[in-house]
């Protein structure tokens, strides 16, 4: 999976500015991605592309329960969230709904990879390659559930042992 | 194993699990209101074009239904979506559905504890981020997005890592000025909003003993902020008396085993609690009052299913009572049954007298919905749970989350207000 990084250097982006309450009342998936990241990022949907990727800092959708959240990242063409930790709700959401892979990073992904740096992204090999700095990453790997659950696409395909 | 532990392996049907096991809980209860009703409704539109059956619920009559978020409706959208909530629980013959302006209704949560819709022992999962509230009642109980909740529907399970816990201990019955929310926004400041993550927070000690359980109520309501998968508080007789006196029978209550582990333990002394406030934008950016900000106020919101149960309403009738407020001041009793009984015993009075604005339940301005959100620039201290940029309206604006006193007394002054420095 390869795309271009829209970074935000801060933590515990939320699930208001993601997408703020006002817009929990919409249930058009299309319409909800015209104001994904509105809190924090009003430029967002005019420059996001299909595959990109937002790289951010430490607990990544903290807040509320809304699926809205991965909903809106994902139908504005988000296909991973690399940050340094996730929180719980929207991480589930994200896997058990399909929408979008979070993908933990250390410091040195963090750090090293810039708004618009081209990266292509190995679930298989827990890699994180630059292309535009010629620079490998590891991603923290996914749990056995939530890989199999991604593997599955989504928790209503995915059949228990 | 500890109560979370234990109510996790019953549900799983094993004789034991630990913290980071994967198990497929049996839930007893489900709650969607009109934001994840709706929502649970794309999911199910989506099933059906995958060939999944969505024709039948597990089990209808373990479901209930709330209308909160955008009641009464503003606007079309928000109209529609109630509409939407009707065909469903219609539909699908639940017969749990509180509707507004047809008797009991209110805040999701609120219902939870006020209708004893959840009890001790069980799994309970709702389409809300502050289902972690219900814990206060010694049930599992965990806030889950619409693909969740469309899963649990179905298949009446859901899968959970067993979670370690964090033990919280008051020792000693909190001061008369000092509330569960003052306590709650000190353990956050000191977790972090990221403090819970995927944790269980337990409260226990002589001082939780001695609390109320709406109080308790309050705990576990802001281990959502914490991030916390869950709160919890093992069920005792004030427990079993709330829930017998609301109509719940057949209660099978679970306790943690003696020897219960807890990955750690955090210790407080309630003689040393004082009145908290969050400033924004985060409900971890705490100060005691009395070295808050004085900044000029524009309002007071005393609402959500955080601070706005019947006892919250009575802390804040005791700074109002004689008084007047200096700012706009907004009273949303959390649900009918409290609003039933403000009015019963004089509180609706005291509010009106003092020129508080009293409106009906709803989650309203706490999420920014409606009912008196914030302009640009704006400077709201509130009862609710959250502050992070434009959660109550304008990104612009600002949020303080304080306690039911501090709300009252600073509707009171104008400026953010320690309850014992109010003359």
């Amino acid at each position: 999976m390869k795309g271009n990084v829209i970074k935000y250097e801060r933590d515990n982006i939320d699930t208001d500015v993601i997408i703020p309450g006002q817009y929990l009342k919409v249930h058009d998936y299309a319409e909800l991605a015209t104001h994904a990241m509105e809190g924090l990022d009003p430029n967002f949907h005019s420059k996001v592309k299909e595959g990109d990727f937002i790289l951010a800092g430490r607990n990544f959708g903290c807040g509320s329960s809304r699926e809205h959240a991965p909903i809106a990242l994902s139908h504005s063409g988000i296909k991973a969230v690399l940050a340094l930790s996730f929180a719980r709700i929207f991480y589930r959401n994200a896997v058990d709904g399909a929408f979008l892979l979070p993908i933990e990073i250390d410091e040195d992904a963090y750090h090293n990879i810039l708004e618009g740096d081209q990266i292509e992204i190995d679930i298989k090999s827990n890699e994180i390659r630059n292309i535009s700095k010629n620079q490998t990453y590891e991603m923290k790997p996914f749990s056995e559930i939530i890989s199999k659950i991604i593997d599955a696409g989504g928790l209503f395909n995915y059949k228990p042992d | 194993m500890n109560i979370v532990e234990k109510i996790l392996a019953r549900s799983s049907g094993r004789n034991k699990v630990s913290p980071d096991d994967v198990v497929f809980a049996k839930v007893d209860k489900v709650m969607v209101h009109d934001v994840s009703g709706p929502g649970v409704l794309k999911v199910f539109d989506k099933l059906k074009k995958q060939g999944i059956n969505t024709d039948k619920l597990w089990d209808s009559s373990k479901v209930w239904v709330a209308e909160d978020h955008f009641v009464p409706s503003a606007e079309k959208v928000s109209a529609e979506n109630i509409v939407k909530l009707q065909n469903f629980t219609k539909n699908y013959g639940i017969e749990k559905h509180f509707k507004y302006g047809m008797g009991q209704y209110g805040i999701c949560h609120t219902l939870s504890h006020e209708e004893a819709l959840v009890l001790p022992g069980e799994v309970y999962v709702g389409g809300d981020s502050h289902t972690n509230t219900t814990g206060a009642l010694g049930a599992f109980a965990c806030g889950l997005g619409h693909t969740d909740i469309a899963y649990v529907l179905l298949n009446g399970k859901i899968w959970f890592k067993v979670p370690e816990t964090l033990y919280f201990k008051l020792n000693g019955k909190l001061p008369d000025h000092v509330m569960a929310k003052d306590l709650i926004l000190k353990i956050i400041g000191e977790i972090g909003t990221e403090g819970g993550n995927y944790k269980t927070m337990q409260f226990g000690g002589s001082g939780i003993d001695a609390m109320s359980v709406e109080s308790r109520l309050t705990l576990c309501n802001m281990t959502t902020e914490a991030g916390a998968k869950n709160g919890i508080v093992e069920p005792d007789q004030k427990v079993m008396d709330y829930l017998t006196s609301r109509g719940a029978k057949n209660l099978t209550p679970i306790q943690g085993d003696s020897d219960s582990e807890y990955s750690k333990v955090f210790e407080y002394e309630s003689s040393e609690m004082e009145p908290m406030i969050a400033k924004p934008f985060s409900p971890e950016n705490t100060v005691v009052v009395r070295e808050a900000p004085s900044v000029d106020l524009d309002k007071s919101y005393i609402g959500s299913c955080t601070g706005a149960k019947y006892e919250d309403l009575e802390a804040a009738a005791k700074i109002l009572k004689g008084r007047k407020v200096k700012i706009r001041t907004e009273i949303l009793p959390a649900a009918i049954s409290i609003y039933r009984r403000a009015m019963e015993n004089g509180l609706l009075k005291i509010f009106l007298d003092a020129g508080v604005m009293v409106g009906p339940p709803t989650c309203g301005a706490c999420c920014g919905a409606h009912m008196g959100v914030l302009a640009k620039d704006e400077i709201c201290i509130s009862t609710t749970n959250r502050n992070f940029p434009g959660r109550m309206g304008h990104v612009d604006s600002q949020t303080y989350l304080s306690s039911p006193l501090v709300a009252a007394a600073s509707a009171v002054t104008g400026k953010i207000t320690d309850p014992r420095d109010l003359k």
